[in-house]
């Protein structure tokens, strides 16, 4: 299901801490299991500016951006990722979670935040949601496909072929 | 029992029958709830602790009596018969001048000490200007650029009288800087100002993530800290060693107990190097642990703390002060055990996770709110969460005596296993040349991580309940009251800045930057430069940036497994 069975393309997720918080515990968690259902994870790490997620976004043609924000910056910070997303006049869809209040949730949806996931959300329905709602873009395109071929190159990329034991 | 006719009417069964005459039966009649039963940081809990579980225990060297070596009942002779734990809660938000009416009101009801949360920015030596900070001034604390700010936070507010913690730690150095100015300002004389700095960057590397510069200048500032604390703010506590951030990040207990004392080990160590001797600063060192949901598991990780301190202070760094053996600590509840769903419940929660850590024997407590999942508390929830800890205090009864559960079969075959197991993760810190190095190889934040995603595995097999979560869930989920920070906190922040910078004189504000990177660059004790950088109005985030040049960035590996 992770795997779009058309193209053979298995879908390329980027896990971005925006913001100054080191809450890094929930999104290492995601980025974990969003690999183990058979994603290709790109993690930025922490303390990261919304520039340089989108530069990210943009640099590994990932097929959704996901945010974790826990500093009660969200309504700063993910309006600005989306801004400028459209700026760089792609497409990407983007997803998140965090301390969000629930009142806080609506403007967001509105800010074209494609869903907002708050703590107690198991990590099987953030897969199940990102297996309905999220398709690869860019099909076929020679970029994609030369971007494929190259072997994973950072440690921060994770693929299921290449973990190791982790259960312990 | 074993003698003449008697033992044969009085005889009980021994354990090994009782198994099989009584226990197995009933077994086989209706199975336990689950095949195994484990704490929630998965040790194994057995069925029955008795005698047996203490056979090679010997009181006089486990125990000890309260307030002696190894100060497993307690670091105080008469514990909370005489002085009850300090009831310390945390706070800020917004401005300066916002926080400082909130801390005037508390001291107007009778509270003695203050504790100051800062933003996210300040934590990160970031001032409120720089294009990181957006969205973020005031808003999980109270936000400092200057020293004005400073003034400002303690107005009309007797730095002589009140002790104040403060959470900071990459830039802790800047604020205690602008304490001691303050203090200065107010005629009050520094041997006479009290209070704790949180200022352990070691464990920002392992779990709270909020990093300036590489750990061993960290480690240099830190070391300097401790000196001029010794030596100028004798009754200042120059670090809190904190497990606190480390559990919240999802370790086990033994991973807190054991990467916090290997934490307090490594500035130990590094003072000791440093040539200052161990008597003259361990006494002022403390601690500040987690409270958190398995009730005996969090009472044995207080209890086995203070025994592995003692002996480590003892024995290894050879200090001779009892009191530089004692660990004395702050506790708060478990942040990260609070549900967003059915809020209220999380009232019982913390009600039951402040016992533990006053049964374990802690020296000042934080109860977090019931709202705290969602948002800065709201009056209410704190007040709520303050008189969690007045109950205990003073209705429970529990405080009349000490350490009431010293010698539990179950608590103290408990506290050994805990033991036991930091014993073992500081010495595999060991091996690694010490907690610098177990860091840069990424030892514990990699240990954590594996620890917190097996336990949320646990969760979503429901091997672990979390009520109202993954059972007993509501749909809806009530509705309570959060605290908002204005929109407008933001904008007067950076105004404020930029007055302060627009007033002060730029030419005693260069000298006084300038001379502080000198200190830094020559390995002289950088703090009487920093009080004077401050002074000049030197703002958090021109200090840090200014001494990036001599001590580099710190970056981490951006790994999630």
């Amino acid at each position: 299901m992770s795997v779009n069975s058309a193209t053979g393309t298995r879908l390329r997720l980027l896990v971005g801490k925006v913001g100054l918080d080191g809450h890094d515990r929930g999104a290492k968690i995601i980025a974990r299991a969003l690999r183990d259902a058979g994603f290709e994870v790109i993690y930025t790490g922490l303390h990261q500016t919304p520039e340089m997620v989108v530069a990210t976004a943009l640099q590994e043609d990932v097929d959704a951006v996901s945010l974790s924000i826990l500093s009660g910056a969200h309504n700063t910070l993910f309006p600005r990722v989306i801004e400028l997303l459209k700026k760089a006049g792609v497409a990407v869809p983007v997803f998140g979670g965090g301390i969000i209040p629930e009142e806080d949730i609506p403007r967001l949806r509105k800010a074209g935040v494609k869903a907002v996931f708050t703590p107690g959300t198991s990590t099987q329905d953030v897969i199940n949601w990102v297996k309905s709602h999220i398709r690869p873009r860019n099909e076929g395109s020679a970029s994609r496909a030369a971007k494929l071929r190259r072997p994973p190159s950072a440690a921060r990329r994770g693929t299921p072929g290449r973990r190791k034991a982790t259960r312990r | 029992m074993k003698q003449g006719g008697a033992s044969v009417l009085t005889r009980r069964r021994t354990r090994r029958e009782w198994e099989q005459e009584v226990l197995n039966p009933a077994l086989r009649k209706s199975p336990e709830r689950m095949k195994e039963f484990t704490t929630l940081s998965g040790v194994p809990v057995e069925r029955l602790a008795t005698a047996e579980n203490l056979e090679s225990w010997i009181p006089d060297e486990k125990l000890g009596l309260p307030g002696e070596y190894p100060f497993t009942r307690g670091p105080h002779p008469t514990m909370y018969r005489g002085r009850l734990w300090t009831m310390r809660q945390f706070s800020g938000f917004g401005t300066a001048r916002d926080t400082n009416r909130r801390y005037r009101y508390l001291l107007d009801h009778g509270q003695t000490g203050l504790s100051v949360a800062f933003d996210m920015p300040t934590l990160m030596g970031l001032d409120s200007d720089d294009p990181r900070s957006a969205g973020e001034v005031g808003r999980e604390g109270v936000a400092i650029d200057t020293l004005a700010d400073m003034e400002t936070l303690f107005h009309e507010i007797p730095l002589g009288e009140v002790s104040t913690s403060m959470t900071i730690n990459a830039p802790a150095a800047v604020l205690l800087a602008m304490y001691l100015a303050v203090a200065r300002r107010q005629g009050v004389p520094w041997p006479q100002v009290r209070g704790t700095i949180q200022n352990d960057i070691l464990k920002e590397y392992i779990a709270q993530k909020e990093w300036i510069f590489p750990p061993r200048p960290s480690l240099r500032i830190i070391v300097d800290m401790i000196a001029f604390c010794t030596r100028k703010v004798p009754l200042w506590n120059s670090v809190s060693i904190s497990g606190y951030h480390i559990r919240e990040a999802g370790s086990t207990a033994a991973q807190e107990l054991a990467f916090t004392l290997a934490d307090g080990i490594g500035y130990v160590q590094a003072c000791v190097e440093a040539g200052q001797d161990v008597d003259d600063f361990a006494p002022r060192l403390s601690f500040f642990f987690n409270a958190h949901s398995d009730f005996f598991e969090e009472i044995a990780k207080f209890r086995a703390a203070r025994r592995i301190w003692a002996k480590v202070m003892r024995d290894r760094f050879r200090a001779k002060d009892p009191r530089s053996w004692m660990l004395r600590t702050h506790a708060q509840t478990a942040g990260c055990s609070l549900t967003a769903q059915q809020p209220h419940n999380n009232i019982v929660r913390v009600a039951l996770q402040a016992l533990s850590a006053v049964l374990g024997g802690t020296q000042s407590l934080h109860t977090n709110s019931m709202d705290e999942t969602l948002g800065l508390p709201t009056e209410q929830a704190v007040t709520i969460a303050l008189r969690t800890q007045q109950i205990l205090a003073e209705e429970s009864g529990v405080a009349s005596t000490i350490d009431p559960l010293g010698g539990s079969y179950f608590v103290e075959s408990l506290t050994d296993t805990l033991e036991r197991e930091a014993l073992s993760l500081i010495a595999a810190v060991d091996r690694m040349g010490g907690i610098v190095p177990a860091i840069e190889q990424g030892f514990p934040q990699r240990e954590i991580a594996e620890a917190s995603f097996r336990y949320q595995q646990q969760l979503e097999r429901e091997e672990k309940v979390m009520v109202g979560v993954n059972r007993y869930r509501e749909g809806g989920g009530a509705r309570i009251d959060v605290l908002k920070i204005p929109a407008s906190v933001e904008p007067t922040q950076i105004r404020h800045l930029k007055q302060v910078r627009k007033r002060r004189d730029p030419l005693a504000h260069r000298r006084a930057v300038e001379e502080l990177v000198r200190c830094a660059n020559e390995g002289e004790n950088l703090m009487p430069a920093m009080v004077r950088a401050v002074e000049a109005y030197a703002s958090v985030g021109e200090i840090c940036s200014a001494l990036k040049a001599p001590f580099g960035e710190y970056r981490e590996e951006k790994t999630y497994f």
